[in-house]
């Protein structure tokens, strides 16, 4: 087939917490304001797959939308579910058997650390009731030791949360908009060492939706050029640190860092897209924490590992600076709805690409923009946009 | 010494953790799988410090089942040397002392220490300079 998978419309229902519309409502209000962003109709829809991790099966929007007995897929992929559903969705054109279809994802979560059981992640119960079965002690141990062998301090985690509020103070679907000083980041309590309580995402809601056509089926619908120049999904390779790990590999080196899924896809993604890392113009790293978010900055290729103490000190990841990264203030900033947040970042990279992202807009016209998720256990997707 | 799951433990004076050795591959990893793949070994008691954090909240129950009264603890990775890393406590140190590379040895505690009932679970503690 010839051409590029091309995004033609964007939706979005606002993160945060929305009391009184299920996971289901947002993602279907998120999916009609797509619709109307591309000028398209329930009808035409040829397939859909939907991301959701605890609001139910997304499937179920037929109800709503339309019983036009369309393929409707249910995807599940930990935080990267997501990118997942992208991923599934650009393949589906890209077999040349469809021309136009749709992401979607959505999730409610209730407050407090997600609900992790073992037997989900193939781990015994045991796991579980000692108290290991939580999502932050894994990150926080990731960054601890990061930070022991490369040299970054506390303060340049901070500068990350500091960044996050600030851009999100001009994204209308962020949850939390208001400035945080660094100060206040890093008095605040510690939830897991060294992180304090301004340096994790909360579990949240909120719904995206993506519209997908074929290069020949946007040319009709006369949208501008978005291109999916790569979408990729990959698991963890061998020694990586993950998620939910009782136990990881020995090596023999251990001075640099382990492979993982995210460099995998990542460099998957460049491969498929003919460009570098220093292509890029503006990037959406997943920051569950924001030692993700620096630790992401490597294991994508924008930096050597420790260089981040210089790049944030140096504003080179903000709005204006050199490499702008997570311009909507990311999970942070959005929370993080498992199901919605790989959209989200995509959401957000076209919104950059079409120059509509008003105080929070990149400069010089972004001509390609990057996103990253990772998720439990050991799982990532990447893609990359180019007008 | 009741272990908070059969298998976890050797039946010894001083218990070791029991890890799994992949017959093909000699990759070790804990716990024991308990599939035809793998071989129960006893694995080092004495180790290094990977990598921590400190659990500062009370996790959610279920799964967690330790007592109502939450007191922070350090999670820990140790390095068993040519063996595996491991996810367990560390016990019988102050949270400004814990530092990456210190040397550490097995000595499981209990789930609830106020409770002379209660299940062994994996933890170390700092071995010393005399270690």
């Amino acid at each position: 087939m010839s051409g590029d998978v091309c995004i033609v419309g964007i939706g979005i229902h606002r993160f945060g917490r929305t009391d009184g519309l299920s996971g289901v409502d947002q993602g279907v209000f998120a999916l009609r304001e797509a619709m109307a962003d591309a000028g398209v109709e329930w009808p035409q829809i040829q397939f859909a797959y939907g991301s959701s991790d605890a609001a139910g099966n997304p499937d179920t929007m037929v109800d709503r939308l339309g019983l036009t007995g369309v393929q409707f897929i249910n995807v599940r992929n930990g935080c990267a579910a997501g990118g997942s559903a992208l991923f599934s969705a650009q393949m589906a054109i890209k077999s040349g058997e469809f021309d136009l279809g749709v992401a979607v994802g959505f999730d409610k979560h209730p407050r407090g650390a997600f609900n992790a059981l073992p037997a989900e992640y193939n781990l015994p119960d045991w796991y579980g009731e000692v108290g290991q079965m939580v999502t932050t002690q894994f990150f926080a141990a990731k960054i601890m030791r990061y930070m022991s062998l490369f040299g970054i301090s506390q303060k340049t985690l901070g500068l990350v949360s500091e960044k996050a509020f600030r851009n999100a103070v001009h994204a209308p679907h962020a949850w939390r908009r208001q400035p945080v000083s660094l100060e206040e980041i890093l008095e605040a309590p510690l939830v897991s060492d060294p992180y304090t309580k301004y340096m994790f995402c909360s579990p949240a809601e909120g719904g995206v939706a993506l519209i997908l056509a074929s290069e020949k089926k946007a040319r009709e619908l006369g949208k501008p050029l978005i291109r999916l120049k790569a979408a990729t999904m990959r698991t963890r390779p061998p020694a990586s640190f993950e998620v939910f790990a009782p136990s990881v590999d020995v090596v023999a080196d251990d001075t640099a860092p382990r492979g993982t899924a995210s460099r995998i896809a990542s460099a998957d993604a460049y491969r498929l897209a003919g460009i570098g890392p220093g292509d890029i113009d503006v990037a959406q790293l997943q920051d569950t924490e924001v030692g993700a978010e620096l630790m992401h900055m490597a294991e994508n290729g924008f930096c050597a590992d420790g260089e981040q103490e210089q790049w944030l000190a140096e504003g080179r990841t903000d709005i204006n600076g050199a490499l702008p990264v997570n311009t909507d203030g990311g999970c942070l900033a959005c929370g993080e709805p498992i199901g919605a947040s790989g959209l989200r970042q995509v959401y957000e990279n076209v919104v950059q690409l079409r120059g509509n992202g008003g105080g929070r807009q990149v400069p010089n016209a972004p001509k390609t923009a990057y996103s990253h998720v990772y998720g439990a256990p050991g799982v990532s997707a990447v893609t990359i946009l180019e007008r | 010494m009741r272990a908070i799951a059969e298998g976890l433990f050797t039946d010894e004076a001083q218990p070791r953790l029991i890890g799994g050795k992949d017959r093909e591959t000699g990759r070790i990893v804990f716990p024991f799988p308990g599939t035809p793949a793998f071989e129960p070994v006893p694995l080092s008691s004495d180790g290094t410090l990977w990598s921590y954090t400190v659990q500062r909240f009370r996790p959610k129950t279920p799964p967690y089942l330790g007592p109502e009264a939450f007191l922070p603890w350090v999670v820990a990775y140790v390095e068993l040397p040519g063996e595996v890393i491991v996810e367990a406590r560390l016990n019988d140190v102050a949270f400004e002392d814990v530092k990456v590379g210190m040397a550490v040895r097995f000595a499981p505690s209990q789930l609830n220490p106020e409770d002379p009932e209660s299940p062994y679970i994996p933890a170390y503690s700092p071995a010393g300079e005399a270690a």
